[in-house]
């Protein structure tokens, strides 16, 4: 699917904030509202815009648990469909919040977000490792996010500039 | 024994202080402000290039550089005005590396004024051009430009301003405030008054990276220029570096070994630390200046567009990041607008006149901010201009 640069443009933006509003991205780029709603209609049709979410800090919540856990597995490729139908297989999985195949010493990248420590060790012991096409698992828990989908979660940076400035 | 005279030079005692400082004062005393008033980028200096000088602090590089700068910094500086502007500067003799490009003016104003020498500042423009001119002991004459001809300088005007004692011709596209940008036509006739009067042009590109709609042109590289400019570029806009202060000149190198005097017995040489940034800015900081350039672009035309539906007149300016719309219609002058903006609705800008000829009626907003914060701003001059309507002018 061949876009233009005004296609771009419009997903750039929203790709930083989904919240912007067709009406000022018009303004921004040189369209028309109507314009810029239709492009947008049309990329969310055609699945180019997959989904608007929300980054959470879910840190700051007091008694928070719930812990993401990152696992690189090990998979048996089928003949015809590849690493299609186990991918699949993996990420049909509520548990499981990405799956991406990956070069290098294991084939999948497996995310999975669970309540407890426990509840993770279990989805891996009983779901994942007893799949057939499985071969081994890695499990790393994520101890703390930094930065997620380009945003940093730790600090905020404060604008210091003075306020009139030649 | 009290003190019975002033000790303070004449020549400073009749300066005018800068006209920017009375709104900083007052916005820096209130909360809450949305300032468009800022003349800075709103990114801060790209990772890659703050490590790099934090990495020339650890391994040590603390001594003093070359009075010109690094010689690799020089290097690279003229890689890229070849690459960039396609202009060429030897390193060693015809780059000098200074404390923003604000010092770079001062020691091109000092190397070229006798007493007496007229040069030609257009206006409206940065603040310290004049006062630098008549700190070098010349005579600035003004040249205020119009919004009929988008602050464009017309040929016929510098003409007009010419004399016998005319030195130099000082310019600055994209310009501060009012964002105007000269093409390549624009300049052609300019630079034909220059060489048939045998002037010079002193050419503040501090700008140059952040020309929108086609790359900038710099007056050096049209024919016959190279060796009547003094280029004067920095990192402070397009790098986002502006606390760093590292500015440099290109000129020919008789005028370059001039202003070196002058700058090894008043600076010895730029920070160092800044200087190995600029290096790595230099090598490897190209994208993220097109990436601020992608969201400064944006801005300006959300500005323009946005002014526009509230009735606030607006050339769409091709460089910088300063919109200068007219706000004619509401009757106020630039100063009072600008104060009653920033009492009633804490949105701050800075009012055109004090950029000299030509910028009464306008007032200069600056969208080196982020889009919420330019979002703001522009509903708070909207509902200001709403409660003025009607109202007896």
């Amino acid at each position: 699917m061949k876009l233009n640069e005004k296609e771009v443009e419009i997903l750039e933006i929203l790709q930083k904030d989904a919240r912007f509003e067709a009406t000022d991205i018009a303004k921004m780029i040189g369209l028309s509202e109507a314009e810029v709603a239709e492009t947008i209609r049309r990329l969310e049709e055609e699945k180019v815009i997959v989904h608007y979410a929300t980054l959470v800090d879910w840190a700051k919540m007091d008694n928070y648990t719930g812990v993401t856990a990152m696992i690189d597995v090990k998979v048996t490729p089928k003949r015809g469909v590849g690493f299609d139908e186990v991918a699949e297989r993996i990420y049909r999985f509520k548990e499981v919040s990405s799956v991406y195949l990956m070069s290098g010493v294991y084939d999948l990248s497996v995310t999975v977000e669970g309540k407890s420590m426990n509840e993770i060790a279990r989805f891996v012991s009983e779901k994942l490792s007893t799949l057939d096409s499985v071969v081994s698992t890695t499990t790393h828990f994520q101890l703390k996010k930094y930065k997620h989908d380009g945003m940093i979660y730790t600090t905020k940076l404060e604008d210091n500039r003075i306020v009139v400035s030649p | 024994m009290t003190v019975t005279k002033s000790y303070v030079a004449k020549s400073v005692e009749q300066m005018r202080p800068s006209g920017i400082r009375k709104f900083f004062d007052l916005a820096a005393t209130m909360e809450g402000v949305v300032s468009l008033g800022v003349g800075e980028p709103d990114f801060v200096t790209t990772w890659s290039v703050r490590e790099a000088a934090i990495n020339s602090l650890e391994r040590g590089f603390t001594s003093y550089t070359a009075n010109a700068g690094l010689i690799e910094l020089r290097r690279e500086i003229s890689y890229y005005m070849t690459g960039r502007f396609h202009v060429e500067y030897s390193p060693k003799e015809e780059i000098i590396v200074t404390v923003g490009a604000s010092q770079a003016l001062d020691i091109a104003m000092r190397a070229i004024t006798d007493p007496g020498d007229e040069i030609i500042v257009v206006e409206p423009c940065f603040v310290s051009y004049a006062p630098l001119v008549e700190l070098a002991g010349g005579r600035a004459v003004t040249i205020g430009t119009t919004d009929e001809t988008g602050f464009k300088l017309q040929p016929e005007q510098l003409e007009a301003a010419i004399t016998t004692k005319t030195k130099a011709v000082l310019l600055c596209y994209p310009n501060n405030p009012t964002g105007t940008q000269l093409d390549r036509e624009d300049l052609e006739l300019i630079a034909d008054i220059v060489r048939k009067h045998d002037l010079l042009v002193i050419a503040d590109e501090i700008y140059a990276e952040l020309a929108y709609d086609q790359p900038h042109t710099s007056i050096a590289a049209l024919d016959g220029m190279r060796e009547r400019t003094i280029l004067i570029n920095g990192f402070s806009k397009g790098f986002a570096m502006t606390g760093w202060r590292l500015g440099f000149t290109c000129a020919p190198k008789e005028i370059s070994s001039a202003m070196l005097k002058i700058h090894q017995y008043a600076m010895m040489c730029a920070s160092t630390p800044a200087q190995y940034a600029a290096i790595e800015a230099l090598q490897h900081g190209m994208s993220d200046v097109e990436s601020m350039k992608k969201d400064y672009r944006q801005r300006r035309n959300y500005m323009v567009q946005s002014f526009k539906e509230i009735g606030l007149d607006c050339h769409l300016p091709g460089g910088a990041f300063y919109v200068f719309p007219s706000i004619q219609s509401t009757g106020l002058t630039s100063e009072q607008f600008a104060e009653q903006l920033l009492l009633e609705e804490k949105v701050a800008v800075v009012p055109g006149s004090v950029f000299g000829e030509g910028g009464e009626g306008y007032i200069r907003c600056s969208y080196a901010s982020s889009m919420s914060q330019l979002q703001e701003a522009v509903k708070r001059i909207s509902r200001f201009l709403e409660k003025r309507k009607g109202r007896a002018i």
